[in-house]
Formats: C-alpha cells, structure tokens, sequence
C-alpha cells in the first residue's frame, strides 16, 4: 500500500518535472537526453536543485533596474527562466552578494580592484547611462544654456545663486537669463546617479572636491534634496529658476531643458546616446573594469557619463546557478541592445562585451576550479 | 468646579441579588477555553514588550559604533557628511522636533474645534456624515498628502504666505529670519502644516469620541445652572476628558514625530542648519532614515542612521512619559481644588 503510493508519487513529479520542460522548451526541439536526465534527477529526489536553477536572483542598483526588469522579461518569455531583480539601492546590493543571499549584485558604484580581489567578486558592465542637468527657467529651450564644469560646481556649492550672474552671462552671450535665485535641487537619497555627478564635479572643480567630495551621498552645501530621479524631475519642473540633475531617460521623456556642457576637450556637448558612447570608447577597459567615465577625454565625450556594474562571486558554491545568470547577461550582450536603446540606455561597445566575455571565462569557476560553461 | 458636579456612585454590589441555586458544577469540564484565551491573551502582552525590548535591543547593537565614536556629542553636531564619515544628529533631531511643535499648534486647536462641534453644535444630520469623513481623512495614504504637498501645496504657500511675509518682514531683526530662505515654499513650516492636516483626523476622532461620553446629566446641569456652550466645554466636558484628550494629543504627536513619507516630499531634505528660518530647507529623523539607509555603506554611516533612530525612539519614549507625568499631575491637582 505505502509502496504504491510512493511510487505514484514520484511518478506524478516526473511527469511534472518533463511537462516542464516541453512547455519550457516551447518551439525548440527538445533532447530526449535532457528529458531523460531531469527524469533520472527527480527521481532521486534532487528536483529542488533544477527549479532552482531556473529562477535567478539579483539586486542592487535603481539606476539599471529599467532595463534589467525589460531584460528579465524578454528573457522570460524567450526561456521561461525567471530573473528575479530587486532594486534596492547599490549600498544593499553590495551588502546582499557579500552576504551571499542572491546571485548577482548590482551597483552604479564600481568597486576598486583590491576590494573586490578581498572578496573575491568579479565586476563587469552591463549598460552605460549619462547624468543630465537640467534647469527650469521660463524661455529658455533645451540645449540653449551652456556650462562649465567649474561654472557647475559653483552654483552647487552655493557660490553662484543668481541666474544672471556675470559666471554665466559670461558663458551664455545673448541668452536672456533672469534675475532671479537659482533653487538647486540635488537628490536626497543615497544614489550611484549622485555617485556620478559628484564624481565629475570632484574633478572639474577644486572646492567641491575639498568640501564636498564625491559618493553616493555626500554633505550638500546647498539646495532641496528630492527622491530618487522622479523626485528631482518632479523639483525642478515645480520650481521656477530650478536646476537639478537626473538620469538621461528622466530628462527626456519629461522634455526637460537639458544644458550643455564643456567636456574634457573643450567642446560644448549635450548628452545623447553618441556622446555617451565617446565617453566609454575614452576608457581603456582592457586592464581592469574600474572605469569612471566622467570627463573623458573624446572631443564629442558627454562629460557625465557612467557605467553600471554586476557583481559575482568568483568561486562559485552553486555553479547551476552561476551559470543561469551568466547565461542571462550573455543573453542581454547578444539581444538586449535594441531594448537598452528604447530605454535611453548606451550598450557596451562590442570589443568590450568581448573583454566581458573573457573575464567570465577566466575568472568565474565552480568549487572544482572549473570555469562554468553558460553556452 | 468639575468636582462640584460628582457623577452619581455607581455601586454594582447594592443591586446584585444572592444566586437563587448553586452553579451548575459541569462548566468545570469547559474550562479549556478559558485556559487557553488566557495564555493566548498573557502571550500576546508578553510578546509586545518582548518586541520592543528585541527593538531596543537590535538598535543599540546596530548603532554602537556611531555611540562609540560620538557618545552624546552625536546629538548636538550639526555636520552630517557621508564622504568625510562624520556624522551628527543635531539638523534631523531639530527638524523632527520643530514640524512636530508646528503640527501640534495647529492641529490641536482644529481638533478641539472639529470635536466640540460634533458633539455640541452640529446639527443631527450633519454629524454623522462629518464625523465619517474625518474619520476617512485618516486613511489616506501618507504618500498622497506628500505629493499634494509637493505639487500642490507649496507653491501657494510660497506665493501667497512665504513672499509677502518676507517682503513684510524683511530687515527686521528677529522675524525676518524666521520667515527668510528661498522662496519656494519648502521647508521646515510646509512639512509641519501637511503634518498637522495628517494627524488632525485622529485627534478629532478620538477627541470627539471622549466628549462623547460626558455624561449628559453633567452638560445639562451645567446648561440648567445657565452656563454658555463654550463654558460646559471648558468647565465640565474638557475637565472630565482629561485623559481622553491628552490621549489624543499624544497619538497625534506620536504619528507626527514618525511620519516619513509625507514629510520626506516637502521638507527639502537639507541636512545643514544654517538658520532657524521656518522657509528653510531642513530635515527630519524618519525621512533621512528613508532617503540614505538603502545606500548607507557598512560601518559608520549606517550606525549614525540607525543611532537616529534610537534617538527617535528616546524622543516618542520621553514624549509618552511626559504625557503620563502631565496626567499624575493633573490629577493631584484635582484634590486641591
């Protein structure tokens, strides 16, 4: 009697277990030899293991997450492993791959090399975005101011509180800027797009980066702090006279007034998806993946310009694991560019996704030191 | 004079009559129940004070380091630089305090108002419509009055209040920087005004039920001696609801001093206390904690954060043994009157 109902049992899950895989494997010629295998692993009770593997866990930064839910999506529907990504914040991200509670962390932040090498984690890129100024003046289109990095600096610092201050007027010949106080609204919670901005500020103007420094929170001499992108946008379209930064996307389907900005090799840019990719072609990815890329070098470079980073553990405990994910960012390099550029994201260069791809196989491998295979 | 007006002693035991039989000896065996709502309702009551010693508890461990490095200094420094790592609670303790004080004065008056017309001088028809929908003003999410704040509020605080103040007071010594700062309608007073419109809800719910049961023989002697509404108010109905009003006013003050979202949308958060101006941009104990905790690396930052919210946790402990100390007072009081 106990016999019989055990192996119905055990029947029954197989029978789950393989119709999984023919909906899963829906239009793709499924092996005999894989049907087989899952068979065999659920009949020894390991059946756990392979759900598992089919569902990914990431979290970490806000900034990314757009584009890693459209991915995670796509991917869904193109294998039915699900991506699982919570933004959390880049701080927490960092913390929960430390604590080893997902499989992949996310940060705007890159991690220095020895850091990571303490940890043992690997970083690499996914997307680039650009950070924006935008400003809230009556009369004044998109692209019509133009700043300096130095100029930028000064009215965060709170050094420059009139729009028509002779700093400006001196940038801006013709450019009817008012005389009124400029409300500066910077975010208020800890962001890698802050990271970013200060980042740039802390190299292109000397006092910033004697007083305020650059992370993802810093100590703001001055101005309104909203949450997230959608608090800033929603500051400076609220407020008269107002400038603030935010995320690409942000500034354009909101229709902001973007400014533009005098880059590293002394042009005026404004900042799309060209001038983003000038700045991550500046950087020389070859040695490590530490890469900041604020003020490169490239004459058409958008001077705010960041990338945004995945973290994963080299020595891999649940290689199946590992390798799903890696299976899912080697999928996004493959097909995801077309969908990163519909979110107002910059892919990587290719000679890059193949540095990317290199990394992987050198450095990821399971307990045994082999490197996993995601192909 | 409340005690000129003795409500009449209850006494249960003169009309309770001597039982007829002896009870019935079979609801022995059905005393499980009994057994069992009791340890339920012991575990439930052991169970809140467990948690709020596991609260305390965790806070301390987690902000050690924070209490470590600054001690006491902690709540008086006013820098807060997450770059530097030095951090001091003095800008968030004070804006908490400040919106709290300004939510206060206005919402308590409003309440007593809201609850004095509900019980004295609506009409039948009206109080139950009303009263229903001061009750509803109480479940709207707290990210709706911030965003109303944010887009709708301010901007006619910063046109019509905060502009003409500081051209009326601009100069003058003292009121000129209370009203002084950008004129974008931000700050410490917007936050303070939305926090009273949130907490008006239970203060005048709860008021409203206290004076609610005043018992009518008390109000109608009061009227019969010739008293005016506002004396039965003041000299019968608030003396005899002490308690429920003061009640009110804590649970007012308590969700006043946690509030984050609402407050986070319109207080600017600004962490540097450069004036006391009422306009300025500041910030508050919970809508810090909201902003920079997902963020705050491990170590010092995410220690001072969470000493903020043992610091917190001090100021609602220290408002509510106020409370009670007001109450023991008051009710000495009442003896030699």
């Amino acid at each position: 009697m106990t016999n019989r109902a055990g192996v119905t049992g055990v029947s029954c899950a197989v029978h789950r277990v393989a119709g999984n895989r023919f909906i899963t494997q829906k239009g793709v010629p499924v092996k005999l030899s894989i049907v087989r295998s899952a068979l065999a692993v659920a009949v020894f009770g390991a059946a756990s293991s392979i759900a598992f593997a089919q569902e990914i866990t990431g979290a970490g930064a806000t900034f990314p997450a757009p584009i890693y839910a459209k991915w995670a999506d796509a991917y869904n529907k193109a294998t039915s492993v699900r991506v699982n990504y919570q933004s959390v914040g880049s701080g927490a991200g960092i913390q929960q791959i430390r604590a080893k509670t997902v499989d992949f962390g996310a940060s705007d932040m890159p991690l220095k090399d020895e850091d990571l090498a303490k940890d043992g984690l690997l970083q690499f890129p996914t997307v680039i975005g650009g950070v924006v100024p935008v400003v809230n003046i009556k009369g004044i289109a998109p692209g019509q101011i133009k700043l300096t990095g130095a100029v930028l600096g000064d009215i965060y610092l709170g050094k420059i509180t009139k729009w028509n201050d002779p700093a400006l007027t001196a940038l801006n010949p013709g450019v009817p800027l008012p005389d009124a106080a400029i409300s500066v609204v910077r975010r208020a919670d800890g962001s890698g797009t802050t990271f970013i901005f200060t980042n740039y500020l802390s190299k292109v103007n000397a006092e910033w980066k004697a007083k305020a420094g650059e992370g993802t929170a810093v100590n703001w001499p001055t101005g309104a702090g909203g949450k997230g992108n959608e608090g800033v946008s929603s500051y400076v379209q609220r407020l008269p006279n107002s400038i603030g930064y935010v995320e690409y996307a942000y500034a354009k389907q909101n229709k902001m007034a973007h400014v533009q900005l005098k880059n590293a090799a002394g042009n005026y840019v404004s900042p799309d998806d060209d001038n983003f990719k000038a700045a991550a072609a500046g950087a020389d990815w070859s040695k490590s993946f530490y890469q900041l890329l604020t003020e490169q070098p490239g004459k058409d470079a958008w001077p705010i310009t960041g990338a945004t980073f995945i973290l994963m553990y080299k020595s891999q405990a649940k290689p199946d694991s590992a390798a799903s994910a890696l299976k899912f960012f080697d999928w996004a390099y493959a097909n995801g560019d077309k969908m990163a550029a519909d979110l107002e994201y910059v892919s990587l260069p290719d000679s890059l996704k193949g540095l990317v791809h290199k990394a992987w196989a050198d450095n990821i491998k399971d307990g045994a030191g082999k490197p996993i295979a995601y192909k | 004079m409340a005690a000129t007006f003795p409500a009449t002693p209850y006494d249960p035991a003169s009309q309770r009559t001597e039982p007829g039989a002896t009870p019935p000896t079979l609801r022995r065996h059905a005393a499980w129940p009994d057994v069992l709502f009791s340890v339920l309702a012991h575990a439930a009551a052991w169970l809140t004070l467990l948690l709020l010693a596991a609260i305390l508890g965790s806070l301390l461990v987690g902000a050690m380091p924070a209490i470590r490095e600054y001690g006491l200094g902690f709540l008086v420094h006013s820098e807060w630089d997450p770059v530097q790592h030095r951090y001091g609670g003095l800008v968030m303790i004070y804006g908490t305090l400040m919106t709290s004080a300004i939510a206060l004065l206005i919402a308590v008056p409003v309440s007593f108002g809201i609850g004095l017309f509900l019980t004295e001088l609506s009409p039948a028809w009206l109080k139950r419509p009303l009263g229903t929908a001061v009750e509803l003003l109480a479940a709207v999410p707290s990210i709706v009055y911030g965003m109303w704040g944010l887009l709708v509020f301010s901007p006619i605080l910063s046109t019509y209040v905060q502009q003409p103040l500081q051209a009326l007071f601009a100069g003058v010594p003292v009121l000129g920087t209370l009203f002084s700062g950008p004129p974008v309608g931000i700050g410490l007073l917007s936050a303070g005004i939305i926090l009273a419109i949130m907490i008006i809800p239970f203060i005048a719910s709860v008021m409203r039920d206290v004076f609610e049961v005043t018992p009518v023989l008390l109000k109608e002697s009061a009227y019969g001696l010739g008293a005016t509404t506002w004396e039965v108010m003041f000299k019968v109905v608030l003396p005899y609801t002490k308690t429920g009003v003061v009640g009110a006013i804590m649970l007012g003050l308590g969700r006043a001093l946690g509030e984050t979202m609402a407050v986070t949308f319109v207080i600017g958060n600004f962490n540097q206390l450069n004036n006391l101006s009422l306009f300025e941009a500041a910030n508050s104990i919970s809508s810090a904690l909201a902003n920079e905790f997902a963020e705050a690396g491990e170590g010092l930052h995410k220690a001072s954060l969470i000493y903020l919210g043992l610091v917190l946790f001090f100021i609602t402990f220290v408002v509510l043994a106020l409370s009670r100390l007001l109450l023991a007072r008051m009710k000495k009081s009442e003896g030699s009157r």
